[in-house]
């Protein structure tokens, strides 16, 4: 069981993060903007998180935070 | 404690460790090389560092790591060397950091020589990098003077967090005279170095450090040349100095710094012979400029004229007819480096100039 | 539930201005987390550079100082010799640190100067708007070589860690790049051995880290990740250049 906490508002849609997920359960958001005007990440099954955290060491901007 | 004949570089050197500076950088140049040498030899035995840069531009960047990590920190150049240094130093103005830089002039403009000049007038007075910014400009007519104002340079560039440039021209570094070190007590109170990058951590007593000088927003930046603009006003007021030699209901008013403000003197001398009133006005700061002095001076009913004598081709002499202001005839006798004036040359001059306002 | 990752409370909390993509960020990150766990923070100076990483002073929770295009290796130097028990590093680009600046790295090598270098190497002036690098690829297409850099006329990239290694003051020099996540945990290690190295009072250290700059380049981030895998890291092999 994992955790993952990104924060949205700071996300600047890079998609590193999408390309490090090894379970490929990262999009890019197709309803929210935050105020930068960027589509932030978002994750789409938290039950098939496996906690690796390859998306937060490469997230230029350290916007995500992983529990498990 | 007892004279002691010394050279001009080497009791410079010597009074910057008496006035606690522990670190040097610098890179070879004659005619200066007897500073670094001798901060070579003095300030390891003093748990100090001297340390010789690969090149001008890297010892003035040392001075501003270690001047910004606290330090009293100094280094020293000659003409070409100081040209390399402007780019360190008009950061270090911008980032507010005291250090102390001595320029012992050599002719140029280019390689030039190595003979004695006061060519880099306008370069240490009218800041010489770029942007906005000045340096106190200290200028001693002899070694013990020179010797004498290093403590006040590092007190005035801690005070004022503020580059302080000693300017002498090769003779004063490379002649011998008797020197004694006085009592190197700084009188004068210094601010805590509170901005200093010694290593922080959220305990720490004072804020997260940060020696910069980037200041992206047009009011950031305008905030700090305020801030620099009214500094500099306060080291306007606060701190001139100025030798005034006879010059009270003097006919004539010779105006030069260094070396060539003693000819002056000989020359006020033969003039005295010859029946003719002159003094002298000697700037020891030339930048702020004594132009109080000197207009009081040419004010006076006295005086018929001054004249200006430099070892370069008239650059104090704008800052002496600024103060002037037209009040006076204002004339200019240089040789611009490689020749000095002789006393007789100036009293000569002199008298040329009285037979035309007799 | 327990934290995997965390931002280190090294970084602080100023929105970092660089592009979506941008890998100083993870630089930043990786140079703060291992500081954090060194437990050197209070002894850290910081010392950055003209480039992109300008304004890294506001990003980093330490003390530091703004150095002059190139000159960030002498400024260092002179904290260095004030504090030599301060841990004193150097952020730089490949415009600061193997064009303008190179006389001060090679010298601060030379000296032995016990410092460190993190050297983002991006092929590219980024913060100029995208002009030719002396690390810019032999046909990559900048601002300043618009028909690809041509090595007969401004000669070919400059391996700079390979350069450093052959000094005899260096005492660290490794080559890593940040293109995957196992090659960026191997960039953190490298970061803190640097850092350790510099404590142990061994001589120079220096990371050059191979990073991307999607703007300046024309790609998206992700594009920009695959070309310096395919670019970059075959011209300037990644690993160990030298330890003592």
């Amino acid at each position: 069981m994992a955790k993952v906490t990104i924060n949205e508002e700071l996300c600047k849609g890079c998609e590193l993060c999408i390309r490090a997920c090894p379970k490929k359960i990262l999009v890019l958001s197709d309803t929210k903007l935050n105020s930068k005007g960027y589509h932030p990440c978002e994750i789409t099954d938290m039950s098939a998180c496996i906690a690796c955290a390859a998306c937060a060491r490469t997230c230029p901007d350290v916007v995500i935070e992983i529990e498990k | 404690m007892a004279k002691k004949l010394m050279k001009g570089c080497e009791a410079i050197a010597e009074a910057a460790i008496r006035a606690g500076c522990k670190f040097f950088f610098g890179y070879p140049i004659t005619p200066q090389n007897d500073i670094p040498e001798h901060m070579a030899a003095r300030l390891p035995q003093i748990g100090g560092c001297f340390l010789q840069a690969e090149s001008e531009v890297a010892a003035i960047n040392m001075v501003y790591g270690a001047a910004g990590a606290g330090a009293r920190v100094m280094t020293s150049s000659s003409s070409c060397g100081i040209s390399l240094k402007m780019e360190g130093i008009t950061f270090i103005a911008g980032a507010e950091l005291p250090c102390v830089i001595v320029n012992m002039m050599r002719g140029g403009p280019g390689l030039g020589s190595i003979q004695a000049s006061q060519g880099d007038y306008f370069q240490a007075t009218k800041g010489g990098g770029h942007g906005d910014y000045h340096m106190i400009v200290l200028a001693p007519a002899s070694v013990q003077e020179a010797s004498d104002i290093m403590q006040r340079a590092f007190d005035l560039a801690d005070i004022y967090r503020t580059p302080v440039m000693l300017l002498a021209d090769g003779i004063i570094g490379q002649m011998m005279e008797p020197v004694e070190f006085h009592e190197q007590e700084s009188k004068r109170e210094l601010p805590e170095k509170l901005w200093a990058t010694t290593g922080w951590t959220p305990d720490s007593c004072r804020k997260r450090a940060v020696v910069n000088s980037l200041y992206i927003t047009n009011e950031e930046l305008d905030t700090l040349n305020q801030r620099l603009q009214s500094r500099y006003r306060e080291i306007q007021k606060n701190e001139v100095t100025v030798e005034e030699y006879n010059t009270e209901n003097a006919e004539f008013i010779l105006c030069a710094y260094g070396t060539i403000a003693r000819i002056c003197k000989s020359a006020i001398t033969l003039l005295a012979g010859e029946g003719v009133k002159a003094g002298l006005i000697r700037p020891i700061t030339l930048w702020p400029f004594p132009s109080d002095t000197v207009k009081k001076a040419a004010e006076q009913e006295s005086v018929k004229a001054l004249l200006t004598v430099e070892i370069s081709s008239g650059q104090m002499l704008e800052d002496v007819r600024l103060a002037v202001n037209g009040r006076k005839e204002t004339a200019f006798l240089g040789r611009p480096g490689s020749y000095l004036p002789s006393a007789e040359e100036i009293a000569q001059t002199v008298l040329r100039m009285r037979r035309m306002h007799s | 539930m327990t934290k995997v990752f965390q931002k280190t409370k090294l970084l602080t909390d100023e929105v970092m201005h660089y592009c979506p993509g941008c890998t100083h960020g993870i630089v930043h990150r990786l140079v703060a987390e291992a500081i954090d766990e060194l437990g050197v923070q209070g002894k850290t100076v910081g010392v950055v550079p003209v480039g992109c990483a300008v304004f890294a002073y506001k990003y980093f929770n330490i003390d530091t100082q703004e150095a002059a295009h190139g000159r960030a290796p002498a400024v260092a130097t002179g904290i260095k010799r004030v504090h030599p028990d301060n841990v004193v590093f150097t952020y730089q680009g490949d415009g600061d640190l193997a064009s303008i600046g190179t006389a001060e790295i090679v010298q601060a090598a030379h000296r032995g100067e016990k410092i460190t270098a993190i050297f983002v190497n991006n092929a590219i002036y980024g913060m100029t708007g995208g002009q030719m690098a002396p690390t810019t690829l032999v046909g990559q297409k900048t601002t300043t070589s618009p028909y690809g850099r041509d090595k007969d006329h401004c000669g070919s990239p400059i391996r700079m860690s390979e350069m450093l290694a052959t000094i005899e003051g260096s005492a660290y020099i490794e080559r890593v790049a940040l293109n995957n996540n196992a090659n960026i945990m191997k960039a953190k290690r490298a970061i803190k051995k640097a850092f350790e190295t510099q404590i142990a009072k061994k001589g120079f250290s220096m990371i050059e880290v191979l990073s991307t700059c999607p703007t300046n380049w024309g790609k998206s981030p992700v594009e920009a990740m695959e070309w310096l895998e395919e670019n970059m890291i075959p011209y300037y092999p990644l690993g160990v250049k030298k330890e003592v």
